[in-house]
């Protein structure tokens, strides 16, 4: 019995970590669009959506769900580059809320044009082939499209890390997130780099969406749940720490799956009980600058 | 916004002009306005629905137009508020007066909760905070079956008579439900404006316009910020409990997030920080809301597509460019 268990316990942690991913890779965009133009998007849950009935729509169209994994982000980020460059540009500099209130009215409309393109009623959306099935991770047998979500994530930090850590362009995204006036003043079109990290973490948002599909199926209201559950993951982590997100995110998908193995009707909630534990012990989060909080 | 409307000197000169004027007596107006406003509207349902959600709004802008922390939670006010009411009634066979008072209870303790989390934060945080604790609130409710009725939401509220002084009236009767909710508005009306002409409401302001300062100015900003959630609370509760009798069941959906960004919606489209911007708004909003799903179901894209418009174009709201044009300079 004892075995079992611990065998048990074991898979539902990969199956926490395989949740936790889909919260890594929805908070680091949350935070990248934060950290550098403190704007918190309260419509990234419907980018993320928008990501998921792209990949459905392209699935009816004929496509591959590999070629789903490039054409979705690249599709709902050059949505994002539209959106920051008519809408969110005009309010840089009237204070923090109007970005904020304005995504929030962005997301109703984008849920509502969904709803009229594709009907009110979600979706199923199937495992491509070659992921079905379970493996032996050595535990027991493990879903493979789990595995194959936690393995896409692990890439897109990879990929993520490299391009902010060794290129230049990288370099102008970090020092702009420390001191946009600085750079600006070093001759570098702060605006530009600011469009394109928006387009970078929307389009990360739609590939969450996309890869999240087949886990909970398609509807135009998944957007709202996991947009609370994210901020609790960026409360947790600190706000515009990538690192954070990554952790907290983890942390937060390994809690909801252990709840609902010990005690399933907790589950929900026992995500908002960590957030307030961590706002009593330590307010600005496990990697959370004092500074980025006002 | 740089406080609209300022809290009344407190030497009671003549009025220099109508402005100042309107500012004195802005409770009395608005319960006037409160008074003949069902007979302005196409039916009462509407009206009653009209007073609530400006009832709850004005609660919402005590924090954001008042205090300048912007709330994504409120649905957990005004949804405790109407649950308290509604089990206070349908389990514990309370009268409507004493669940109503639970009700206003319950918004306020709720708020106490929330608030003493949230306000460990600060900035944008405080949105991202009140939204996750009240999508915590809506779970807990959901799961609390035997009470609340979970999915189906709690049925049964049935108050058909309010005995007032001996007097038997009849609830069942739109004009008269009017009335009845318009009272506790109107009480409402001068409890707000009392808060915002004292001491207090200058601190509250102050807080707002100058962090900082209004700290080294020795006000203890954590402790206001405190206070103003809590109070806020308790107008959204009474806007719950209200909402409850008039509904006579409470719809889950009533702690729903979107029953929050609907209040951030009426109380930007009326003028945040104004006195009268919650009622305008809620007017405008459900008479919009009315209007449009005449013709469609897809109303929440023409009011997210109004909503933005506003945003980017008239962030002060209709009140709010209204009386910045017409003050006196």
């Amino acid at each position: 019995m004892a075995g079992l268990s611990l065998d048990l316990i074991a898979l539902q942690l990969f199956a926490g970590l395989a949740l936790g991913a889909i919260y890594v890779l929805f908070a680091i965009g949350l935070s990248l669009i934060f950290g550098m133009l403190t704007v918190v998007n309260f419509a990234h849950g419907a980018f993320y959506m928008v990501g998921a009935y792209a990949g459905l729509s392209m699935l009816m169209l004929g496509g591959n769900f590999w070629l789903c994994l490039v054409a979705v982000p690249l599709v709902v980020g050059l949505f994002g580059l539209v959106v920051e460059r008519i809408l969110i540009r005009p309010l840089y500099g009237r204070g923090i809320d109007y970005p904020l209130l304005l995504t929030f009215g962005l997301s109703y409309v984008m849920v509502e044009l969904v709803r009229i393109a594709f009907g009110k009623t979600g979706y199923p959306f199937d495992t491509p082939e070659i992921l079905q099935g379970a493996v032996n991770i050595g535990v027991g047998y493990f879903p493979l499209y789990r595995l194959f979500v936690i393995g896409a994530t692990a890439v897109v930090l990879l990929a993520l890390w490299l391009f902010l850590e060794k290129t230049s362009f990288g370099l102008i995204i970090r020092a702009g997130a420390r001191d946009p006036q600085i750079v600006r003043v070093l001759g570098v079109d702060v605006s530009k780099v600011w469009l394109i990290v928006f387009g970078i973490g929307t389009a990360i948002a739609g590939f969450a969406g996309l890869l999240a599909a087949p886990l909970q199926g398609v509807i135009p209201e998944m957007g709202g749940t996991i947009l609370a559950e994210a901020f609790v993951v960026t409360v947790v982590g600190g706000m515009g720490s990538i690192g954070g997100a990554v952790l907290a995110g983890l942390l937060v998908g390994v809690v909801v799956s252990m709840t609902s193995l010990f005690a399933p009707e907790m589950a929900k909630v026992s995500i908002f009980a960590l957030m307030a534990l961590v706002l009593i012990v330590r307010p600005q989060g496990f990697f959370g600058r004092a500074g980025l909080m006002s | 916004m740089d406080g609209l409307i300022q809290p009344p000197s407190r030497v009671q000169a003549a009025p220099a002009s109508w402005f100042e004027f309107a500012t004195r007596h802005r409770a009395s107006i608005a319960s006037l306005v409160v008074l003949v406003f069902p007979l302005l509207m196409p039916f009462t349902a509407l009206a009653v629905n009209i007073l609530i959600y400006g009832l709850y709004a004005l609660g919402f802008n005590l924090v954001y137009g008042y205090l300048g922390l912007l709330s994504f939670g409120h649905a957990a006010l005004f949804g405790t508020g109407a649950y308290l009411c509604g089990i206070a009634i349908v389990h514990l066979g309370l009268p409507w007066y004493a669940a109503i008072a639970i009700g206003v209870f319950a918004g306020l303790v709720m708020a106490a909760l929330i608030g003493m989390l949230a306000i460990r934060t600060r900035g944008i945080y405080f949105a991202m905070v009140t939204m996750a604790l009240s999508q915590c609130v809506y779970y807990l409710f959901y799961q609390a079956i035997d009470w609340t009725g979970g999915e189906n939401g709690l049925r049964g509220i049935n108050v058909r008579t309010i005995d007032v002084l001996g007097f038997k009236l009849d609830f069942m009767n739109p004009m008269i439900r009017y009335y009845v909710i318009a009272a506790f508005v109107i009480a409402a009306f001068f409890v707000l404006s009392r808060i915002l002409a004292s001491p207090f409401g200058a601190v509250i302001e102050a807080v707002r316009e100058n962090e900082t300062r209004a700290r080294a100015s020795g006000y203890d900003v954590t402790l206001t910020r405190l206070i103003t959630f809590v109070l806020s609370g308790g107008f959204c509760g009474l806007a719950g409990a209200l909402q409850a009798l008039h509904l006579s069941i409470v719809p889950i959906e009533i702690l729903h997030y979107d029953t929050s960004g609907i209040v951030v919606m009426v109380a930007l489209l009326g003028g945040m920080g104004t006195f009268f911007g919650p009622m305008v708004g809620a007017a405008v909003f459900l008479l919009l809301e009315n209007l449009v799903s005449l013709w469609t179901v897809h109303w929440q894209l023409i009011v997210g597509a109004i909503f933005m418009i506003c945003v980017l174009f008239f962030p002060a709201g209709i009140w709010g460019t209204l009386i910045s044009r017409g003050r006196p300079k």
